[in-house]
């Protein structure tokens, strides 16, 4: 099928980047004016075409085109915030107006302001986050197409599909705040994903594969995705139930980054100071095995995570929060460092490019070392407490015995307590999943409990 | 009343009529092999207000505005939107969605036929409006008060209410022409209490399609606090919960939350027009004991998921999805129902004009049965009494499920002992209600904080059940 993409569509937004730094710089302005003591606003845009085939034939394409302009002000320590997605000049002034109308209401709170003037990104790098990809509706569909007909016609047990989608973002984000601080980087991210269902016996399985980057270049093949969708859905055929019992647990990369942003929630600034966390007071206490690493790195080139500020405008680093084992650092932005007495570490907005120092081993070797046990693919369900680490989730996977992959299981939970999970990785893989802003390897649980029949 | 506020709005202030929408939908039509085409007008207005150490810290408002614009060819879909309500991005959004069809027939657009709102399930009220800035944020102290007050244990409560009215309005070919006044409004309470070094969390919350008055009706806003205090006092005595296979009884209301995951996104029309639900095909099978009679029902007063239209202007209704354990019918959206030969349940839904309808459950629950609560209980010997839920997942494929307990109970010999840990519960969907044994006769509705994801688009529900007991399901503890 033909898609001719309109030309109207094609045309840049109408909204030039000067345009939008000059959005902030009214909203700011316009805050001064009302008399707020300081303020900051935030902006960005975001474009993009997404195109989803199914059975070989077109099913959705969708332009998109999202803009919001937030703002907050202070007046003093009380503060007020207001959003708008209308960048006129008129628009933005009665943002601001609201947002120092509702100042008027919120108690003062004397840890509340925009960041400090020495923390902020003034020389930022270009992080090379921007790679347009000049993508035709019609491209996006021969290559949606691809990638769902290597999928189909992989197995004859693929009997049926839930598409394949492309879809191709540009984005361009503003931050300023009234220290006269005003920053704006462009990016952009491109994705392909394809999901098949499988059938034996009268039960189906469904699952699915995906490549994402900021480089349409850098992204996998679309072949290559198609086909391992397909043996994923075909790998949890005639899935089992297994006892309940304690054994070994290895997560699979893709479910480790979920581990890991466990561990990462519980080092927020917010949960700590609400005295909501399992890891109260854990700053120099040993958390993870001696040898295991955990850092960020937010100026990688090109990296998925990457950002040269954050969301405060404060300069993001590289930074540990585990050496040795031992907690380095907390996840803190302006608001939680002053509430808890501590530096600002640039995490307003979370944590840039996490990586889990990799082991040696491959995933068969990881297997082999196991013995016995099970590895999880898939977990479901929330069932994730920050305030205890009780963790019990719904899972599916692999049964490993002596070594290797015996049969899919499924219908089961795992549970445990973090802390426990966290002190007892008995291994890492060296197969990290790059797709993702947490960049995990396999990791090998000693013990875990999980239920079945 | 609905229709003014709409018009006026999202039309007139635009420069936009009625006329107007006509010869959009006609130009939409002109492609050749478009059979159906809508434009979906949306304007909100939302505000959030946060306290926690004991003041109010934080608040927010927004307005945001806009019109998706959609073409239908077949199975094939078009979609375009813009945040600026205007005649240029109209024609923009129109000629970007017809280009997904280039062959077949041309097909007209009806007249356009203004139907009168089919119910008036809520006012047209204002929730921004409906209070002061002070009477909202003393309603926040108030919570905050009351749940230091109840128990020296509290060491943190957080408190956040919103509010939004969404006015809506829905133009399609099919001569559709409906609009909408929404309003919409929450309380959530969180507290960590505190003992011997132990920290548990509780929470507890409700909302409805009202003003904020709401919450000062019958102490509401205070209870909310009362309840969040005493699920999370229950957590620091909680033993381990077992782990494997046992009968568990769940509560009346919010565990209802099993019919939305272990069957209601299973029901939806998508899933099942492509054959990936485990119910695909499957209506007139026995899907559940005869005891259960499942039910999706946008049109009750005031109901966080209850709708006068949805959003592709279809009347909302109460559809039988199964009834005495035989599959009754799927929830369809206008795409789905054409493609299956069948008419519309009024569940298309979507999360604003920047997203496509979809089938979307609305209130979904079971209907009650014959045994009291307690005969439920007393049937056990040893299982579980689970009556507050995190939240849930389902596979609608494998059709397993799983939802998590975070307030539950041993029972032993009959009888209610123990509080457990939180924990997972997994089950299959199309088993779990044929081990549905006994049915109580203590129906409720969840108090009106539930909020439903598919794919990426978030959106308020309601769901609902009486006690019931499932003989079987796997309990994810860690007690062996």
């Amino acid at each position: 099928m033909v898609v001719p993409v309109p030309e109207v569509m094609k045309s840049k937004n109408s909204h030039s980047r000067p345009a939008l730094i000059n959005s902030v710089e009214e909203a700011l302005k316009a805050a001064k004016r009302f008399g707020a003591s300081s303020a900051e606003a935030s902006l960005s845009i975001d474009s993009g075409i997404s195109v989803s085939v199914r059975n070989e034939e077109i099913e959705t394409l969708e332009y998109h085109k999202d803009k919001g302009l937030g703002v907050t002000v202070y007046f003093g320590h009380s503060k007020g915030s207001a959003s708008t997605s209308d960048l006129d000049s008129k628009a933005i002034e009665e943002t601001v107006k609201v947002a120092c109308d509702i100042a008027r209401f919120t108690a003062a709170d004397e840890f509340s302001g925009i960041a400090g003037e020495s923390e902020l990104a003034w020389d930022y790098p270009d992080l090379d986050l921007h790679h347009p990809w000049n993508l035709s509706a019609q491209d996006a569909v021969d290559l949606a197409i691809e990638c769902e007909t290597a999928a189909l016609k992989y197995d004859k047990r693929i009997v049926n599909s839930e598409g394949a989608s492309v879809s191709s973002h540009d984005a361009f984000h503003v931050y300023g705040n009234s220290h006269g601080f005003v920053a704006s980087y462009p990016s952009s991210k491109h994705s392909l994903v394809c999901s098949v269902i499988a059938r034996s016996n009268g039960a189906m399985q469904r699952d699915y594969w995906y490549t994402s980057d900021r480089d349409a270049k850098l992204m996998q093949d679309a072949k290559q995705i198609g086909k391992k969708a397909a043996k994923r859905a075909l790998s949890r055929l005639d899935s089992q139930k297994i006892s309940t019992g304690k054994y070994p647990v290895i997560f699979t990369p893709e479910m480790s980054a979920g581990l890991i942003s466990h561990f990462i929630n519980a080092i927020r600034g917010g949960n700590l100071y609400r005295k909501s966390s399992f890891l109260l007071d854990s700053l120099g206490q040993q958390i993870f095995p001696g040898w295991l690493r955990i850092y960020e790195q937010p100026h990688l080139l090109g990296g998925i995570g990457s950002a040269p500020f954050d969301g405060e405008g404060v300069r993001t680093r590289s930074r540990s929060f585990i050496e040795a084992g031992v907690l380095q650092s907390y996840v803190l932005d302006s608001y939680s460092a002053r509430k808890l007495g501590m530096k600002n570490t640039g995490n307003a907005g979370g944590v840039h490019n996490l990586v889990i120092e990799p082991g040696k081993h491959s995933f068969s070797q990881l297997l082999k070392q196991m013995d016995k046990g099970l590895v999880v693919t898939e977990l479901m369900g929330q069932g994730v407490n920050t305030v205890t680490g009780d963790y019990s989730r719904g899972a599916a996977g692999f049964w490993v015995e002596n070594g290797k992959i015996q049969f899919p299981v499924e219908e089961i939970t795992i549970a445990s307590n973090l802390k426990d999970m966290f002190m007892n990785v008995v291994q890492l893989g060296n197969d990290v999943d790059k797709r993702r802003n947490i960049q995990t390897p396999s990791i090998h649980i000693e013990q875990m409990t999980i239920a079945g029949s | 009343m609905a229709k003014q506020i709409a018009e006026q709005i999202l039309l007139l202030n635009s420069g936009l009529d009625e006329d107007y929408l006509e010869k959009a939908l006609s130009s939409l039509m002109a492609q050749k092999g478009v059979d159906f085409g809508d434009l979906f007008f949306q304007e909100s207005r939302f505000e959030s207000w946060s306290l926690e150490d004991g003041i109010v810290k934080g608040g927010n408002f927004g307005i945001e505005k806009g019109v998706g614009v959609r073409a239908i060819s077949g199975e094939k879909c078009g979609f375009a939107y813009s945040d600026d309500i205007s005649k240029s991005a109209i024609e923009t959004a129109i000629k970007a969605t017809k280009a997904i069809s280039r062959q077949g027939q041309k097909h007209k657009a009806s007249a356009l036929k203004t139907e009168s709102l089919p119910h008036r399930l809520y006012d047209y009220v204002d929730p921004v409006d409906s209070l002061t800035a002070e009477e909202k944020t003393k309603i926040l102290e108030a919570v905050d008060q009351e749940a230091r007050r109840i128990d020296h244990r509290v060491t943190q409560v957080m408190v956040g209410m919103v509010g939004v009215k969404d006015i809506v309005l829905v133009a399609a070919t099919d001569g559709t022409l409906a609009y909408d006044v929404r309003p919409l409004v929450r309380l959530s309470v969180s507290v960590i209490v505190e003992s011997n070094g132990r920290r548990e969390q509780g929470s507890s919350g409700g909302g409805a399609r009202v003003g904020y008055g709401y919450f000062l009706e019958d102490d509401r806003a205070l209870d909310y606090a009362r309840e969040a205090v005493r699920q999370a006092l229950v957590k620091l005595d909680a033993v381990d919960a077992p782990a494997g296979t046992l009968p568990v009884v769940l509560g009346p209301g919010w565990p209802g939350v099993l019919l939305h995951e272990a069957v209601g996104h299973g029901l939806e029309g998508d899933f099942n027009r492509k054959g990936s639900s485990a119910f695909s095909n499957r209506i007139g099978e026995q899907v559940a004991s005869s005891q259960c009679t499942v039910v999706d029902d946008g049109t009750l007063e005031n109901r966080r998921g209850s709708l006068n239209i949805d959003d592709e202007g279809s009347p909302t209704q109460r559809t039988v999805l199964i009834e005495n354990g035989i599959l009754k019918a799927y929830m369809q959206d206008k795409l789905n129902a054409r493609l299956m030969g069948t008419a519309s349940t009024g569940n298309g839904r979507r999360e604003s004009y920047s997203y496509l309808p979809m089938p979307r459950m609305t209130n979904t629950f079971m209907l009650p049965g014959d045994y009291h609560p307690e005969e439920i209980i007393s049937s056990v010997t040893k299982g579980i009494y689970a009556v507050n839920f995190g939240g849930g997942q389902v596979d609608i494929t494998s059709g397993k499920f799983v939802f998590s307990a975070s307030e539950a109970y041993l029972i032993e010999n009959g009888k209610i002992t123990n509080p457990v840990r939180g924990a997972t519960l997994i089950g299959n969907g199309p088993d779990v209600l044929t081990r549905v044994s006994m049915v109580g006769n203590d129906l409720a509705l969840d108090a009106g904080v539930g909020t439903c994801g598919k794919d990426g688009q978030s959106l308020p529900v309601g769901v609902g059940q009486p006690t019931l007991k499932v003989d079987e399901l796997t309990i994810g503890g860690t007690s062996t």
